[in-house]
């Protein structure tokens, strides 16, 4: 006997996904998917960012690995509530490890929570947790043919943060092409180039998050 | 190697879906996978094998079909397959294309006893 099915296979983690998103709109909390290969410098861009915005905005991290508390640690230093998830194998979050950490904050007393993704190109994009966008970071020394070879990341980011350009001097690679390659996947995607070692061209990003999250908030209050 | 968590929701459905129909053995079961899909299907494929092997659903077959890209315009309409990744009206060059196949992963049939 032949049965018609016709389901999203993800459709039980989107379902989570949808009902954490409706628990952050509800609180008024701009939530953003932090995606990269390992070591591109995802939490060296979090701790700037915190720096340079926790006088202005309240800031949460939740923190996935698959082992080791090292990065909440980080996070934490900077007296920003942070939560780590150790994955303990699993190349990625989802939905319902999100929901997980609920308890352990206050999101009333939060403007932005910025979940911190496992370090990994490929697995991160196909799982929604709730989030409002997601934001990749591609450093230079991985190379301009990363766009083509993984392409569902840069379709599904809004944000693309070209790190490490401080290092443009000492790799080959061009930093027009990897715009232009993310740009043929993605035509709207927001790039910004950055050093979080110089703290080059990081003004630009923080402003944009900061009018984001403005908006948002102003968008939620309607 | 986030297919075993896709093979893990596949056989949820897939054991949900039984039960509905009161079947007993799994013959088959086709899935659609989008090109844009962060699948690999040989790596699906041993997964599935691996979780079912042992259980009431060994011996199954699955069957993946690859589904091409294809987006519609939101300037002039129009639907076209979408190649090499290029998120670009090929008719009027608009850079503000809606996927309308090929991004997503899903189960279409089964055929069970």
């Amino acid at each position: 006997m032949k049965v018609s099915v016709v389901k999203n296979i993800l459709e039980a983690n989107d379902r989570i996904a949808q009902e954490n998103r409706a628990i952050f709109d509800e609180k008024g909390l701009l939530v953003f998917n932090l995606m990269s290969s390992p070591g591109a410098g995802k939490t060296s861009l979090l701790e700037k960012t915190i720096d340079a915005l926790k006088d202005d905005l309240n800031i949460g991290v939740i923190e996935g690995d698959i082992q080791s508390s090292q990065d909440a640690e980080r996070i934490a230093e900077k007296g920003i509530p942070a939560v780590q998830i150790n994955t303990g194998g699993a190349c990625h979050l989802d939905g319902n490890m999100i929901r997980d950490t609920f308890k352990e904050f206050d999101f009333d007393a939060l403007d932005l929570l910025v979940v911190e993704n496992v370090g990994n190109l490929v697995c991160p994009a196909e799982f929604k947790v709730g989030e409002d966008f997601k934001a990749m970071i591609l450093s230079v020394t991985e190379g301009e043919d990363k766009p083509a070879k993984y392409p569902l990341m840069f379709r599904e980011s809004k944000v693309l943060l070209i790190n490490k350009i401080d290092l443009l001097p000492y790799v080959d690679c061009s930093v027009d092409r990897i715009r232009e390659e993310a740009l043929r996947i993605n035509p709207e995607m927001v790039i910004f180039e950055v050093s979080c070692k110089t703290g080059g061209g990081l003004e630009a990003w923080y402003d944009w998050l900061r009018e984001e999250v403005k908006q948002s908030s102003a968008a939620r209050k309607h | 190697m986030h297919e075993m968590s896709i093979a893990q929701s596949l056989l949820d459905i897939i054991r949900e879906e039984m039960q509905k129909n009161n079947a007993r053995i799994l013959r088959s079961v086709s899935l659609d996978i989008g090109q844009l899909s962060a699948i690999v299907p040989e790596s699906l494929s041993f997964c599935f094998e691996v979780m079912t092997s042992g259980t009431e659903l060994e011996g199954a077959q699955l069957i993946m079909n690859m589904v091409p890209l294809r987006g519609v315009c939101r300037d002039c309409g129009r639907e076209f397959e979408i190649r090499d990744y290029a998120f670009e009206c090929p008719h009027c060059s608009g850079p503000h294309i809606d996927t309308v196949s090929g991004q997503g992963l899903s189960i279409v049939e089964m055929e069970v006893d």
